[in-house]
């Protein structure tokens, strides 16, 4: 089989309650692992934004960006590279407050992670860190040795360096 | 059409008033020009059915025995009439009920709105009695699907329903309706939907694709043309007869495909698949040209991928973009609708005529006939064939009839043998190859076409699924005459234990009721067939007769469907025994 690539697949969408239902299906008829997903709200007005991170050979990438934009209410859909879009996810962790007092580490990661504090309080604080995927990794595995209280990490969101030929669509 | 296109349009807007919902459901079928629809009844869908009460003058609802049978009918309306059919059901179980036939529907690219009733807004989500999620379920096998909660979104969403069910490739759509929707009073009109922002019913015609393939057809040796059903729904019989005949290219159809050209045309050379033609299948492989309009490549077509027509460039027209490239990658795409396209093809082709190409189609159909077809019409052996029934039917409605066949291996004889002069005249469940499918598809068929034969062909297995319809039959008078091919097996899947698991029948073969007296229990006529020389006027009689007849034939038990492309081969290894 042809090898597998990682795709960032932005879907323009009308808002819709059941669409994201049909866009999973695909993938799932397929069986494809959604490696991230998201959703929010465009450049356009009243026009949805998916944002889909898989690992699939091309040939089937095309066929599902084919099976996507058949959808009724999808505008446009496309499919990039990495080296085609600037990405990021973002991640929080939430860390005991007794680090930042007891372990002077704790201050130096923080910095040199470029993450920031937005929350504290006696018993915990927060990070917020933004990144590629790999960064966030290495951030979480020095921070596990201390401790997560709790860690999330977003969808993949990612803007084209092309331009998406997508507002003109509609006019 | 001109009036009625006039007509319509003065329905297009209508001026405000208030009714409930449930009212506006109906007006909104009537400004969609429905005179037609196949339902049932239960608590969600109550308001609907009181209003359809008052407008039975202008809206005929049938009432079928079961749900997917409203939904089969539809679609047999639908593929007789190329009109939206229109199936109706209450939630939970009748709404789960219609799912078959929404996802043949789909498969099939026909035509359909199903509207089902729901429980009240406030109580979605609480498990409430009838209550299921349908458009979760139906999300998959539909082209579009909706939920409306509230009366004002009636209007809009029917007309966007009919719009997308019936536009570019068609398909089922569901709209389910809250019960509390259709009670609720608002201030109604109605406005035609043409178009959706998101959507694009129909691709750009592009001239360069246009020139291109021109240019490959013009050049190529032993082109081959496989059309699909893309050019019924496309209702562009005339302007492919006319590009064939231009061209001189020998054509095949795909099992759907069937009937858009005169099985007699001197350029149809046969179906192509599983157990289609010999010649078609085996010179898939030799062609230098393979054009495909309006088909999609099913693997019952195609058989092993890896060795189909891969000496041959490949043009493939299509109005669905997802499907250029799916199966079989295609040297020269033609977007667009089959009418438009080859239209605009038409100036750029050369008059042609491929003779010694053609005489190869003809020389596999010697063989062919030689060694299955002389067997199957013209048999020596005591018991009835399928085949020689179906060319009683042929000879008996001289080949106008509209044949409806269910799944199996009458399917496959009745489809490989029916003779078709007229399009819209071969129903069968394709894609999904749904059994039970054909009587009630021939009940719709007939609503549809009232002045054409209607035949259903079915096997003793199949019939069963749906045999309730009888009730319908007796109940509307619908005259469909039906014919079950009674082998006392799952006929098809014996072949395959046969063939494959070495004769080892599990659970196919059928201890079988007494059809006749069933038949005759819903007051219909029947009759029983066990010998040949029965067999041409008891065809002829139930052809002849004025209302439904039900005609049981015995056929041979073990009887199997030749030729056939065993799962996993080559087109080229279709075996003839
Ligand atoms: C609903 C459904 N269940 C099962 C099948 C699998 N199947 C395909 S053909 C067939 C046998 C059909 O038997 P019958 O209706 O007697 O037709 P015959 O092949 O004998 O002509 C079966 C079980 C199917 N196609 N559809
Ligand atoms: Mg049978």
């Amino acid at each position: 089989m042809s090898t597998k690539n990682t795709y960032t697949v932005s879907i323009y969408t009308e808002n819709n309650v059941g669409l994201l239902n049909r866009i999973s299906a695909i993938f799932q008829r397929r069986h494809i692992n959604i490696e991230s997903i998201n959703s929010s709200k465009s450049e356009i007005k009243n026009v949805s934004r998916i944002t889909i991170l898989v690992k699939i050979p091309e040939d089937q990438m095309k066929k599902i960006i084919g099976q996507i934009e058949k959808q009724v209410e999808v505008i446009k859909a496309f499919y990039h590279s990495d080296e085609e879009t600037i990405y990021q996810e973002s991640c929080l962790f939430k860390l005991s407050s007794d680090l930042l007092i007891e372990n002077d580490e704790i201050q130096m990661i923080i910095n040199q992670s470029k993450s920031r504090v937005i929350n504290i309080n006696k018993d915990f604080f927060v990070l917020e860190k933004s990144g590629s995927k790999e960064e966030l990794e290495e951030l979480y595995n020095i921070l596990d040795k201390h401790g997560i209280m709790q860690f999330v990490r977003s969808g993949r969101i990612a803007i084209t360096k092309e331009a998406m030929k997508i507002s003109t669509m509609l006019d | 059409m001109e009036t009625r296109e006039k007509k319509s349009k003065k329905e297009e807007i209508q001026t405000n008033i208030t009714i409930s919902g449930a009212e506006a459901v109906v007006k909104c079928l009537l400004a969609e020009g429905v005179d037609i629809l196949y339902g049932y009844p239960g608590g969600a869908i109550m308001p609907v059915y009181d209003e359809l009460y008052k407008y039975e003058d202008k809206l005929n609802h049938v009432l079928t025995r079961h749900e997917q049978g409203a939904t089969h009918s539809a679609q047999g309306y639908a593929r007789a009439t190329g009109k939206v059919g229109v199936a109706m059901a209450t939630s939970g179980p009748g709404a789960t009920n219609l799912i078959t036939g929404i996802a043949d529907a789909q498969i099939d690219s026909t035509p359909m709105v199903c509207i089902t009733g729901q429980v009240a807004s406030h109580l979605l989500g609480s498990d409430a009695f009838q209550e299921t999620d349908i458009v979760g379920i139906s999300t998959p096998v539909t082209k579009w699907n909706y939920q409306i909660t509230k009366a004002s979104e009636i209007p809009e969403i029917f007309a966007k329903a009919f719009y997308i069910a019936r536009s570019g490739r068609p398909g089922p759509v569901l709209i389910d309706i809250t019960k509390d929707a259709q009670f609720e009073q608002f201030d109604f009109s109605y406005e035609k939907c043409t178009s959706v922002r998101s959507y694009k019913a129909v691709p750009e015609l592009n001239i360069e694709a246009i020139k291109e393939a021109a240019n490959l057809i013009n050049e190529a040796k032993k082109p081959f043309i496989i059309w699909g059903q893309g050019i019924v729904l496309g209702e562009a019989e005339k302007e492919f007869e006319s590009f064939i005949e231009k061209t001189g290219i020998p054509s095949a159809s795909t099992l759907l495909g069937l009937s858009a050209l005169p099985t007699k045309h001197p350029l149809h050379v046969g179906m192509v698949g599983m157990h289609g033609n010999y010649g078609p299948n085996k010179l898939t492989n030799e062609c230098d040209l393979l054009i495909a309009i309006g088909m999609r490549f099913d693997d019952r077509v195609t058989g092993d991928l890896s060795r189909y027509a891969k000496q041959a460039k490949v043009i493939h027209f299509e109005i669905d973009p997802a499907e250029i490239d799916k199966n079989v990658k295609a040297d020269v795409a033609v977007l667009g609708n089959a009418k438009e396209t080859l239209k605009a093809i038409a100036p750029f082709v050369k008059e042609n005529m491929h003779k010694d190409w053609l005489q190869k189609f003809r020389d596999y159909d010697a063989i062919e006939f030689d060694k299955v077809i002389k067997k199957d019409l013209y048999p020596t052996k005591e018991g009835l064939t399928m085949g020689e029934v179906i060319k009683e039917i042929n000879n008996a409605s001289e080949g106008k009839a509209i044949i409806v066949s269910d799944v199996g291996q009458h399917q496959m004889i009745a489809c490989r043998y029916a003779e078709f002069s007229q399009t819209k005249s071969n129903i069968t469940s394709g894609g999904l190859g749904t059994m039970g499918f054909a009587l009630p598809a021939a009940i719709g068929a007939k609503m549809g076409a009232p002045d054409r034969e209607v035949v259903a062909v079915i096997g003793d297995g199949g019939y069963q699924m749906t045999i309730q319809e009888l009730g319908t039959i007796l109940q509307t008078k619908a005259a469909v005459k039906i014919v079950v091919l009674n082998n006392e097996y799952l006929g098809m899947v014996r072949q395959w234990q046969q063939l494959f698991f070495d004769k080892r029948y599990a659970s196919t073969e059928m201890t079988n009721p007494d059809f006749v007296a069933i038949a005759k229990g819903y007051h219909l006529k029947a009759n029983r067939v066990t010998k040949r020389e029965d067999l041409e006027k008891s065809i002829k009689e139930m052809i002849e007769s004025e209302e439904a007849y039900f005609l049981e034939v015995c056929v041979e038990k073990e009887d199997n469907v030749f030729p056939m492309i065993a799962t996993g081969s080559s087109v080229s290894e279709v075996r003839l025994s």
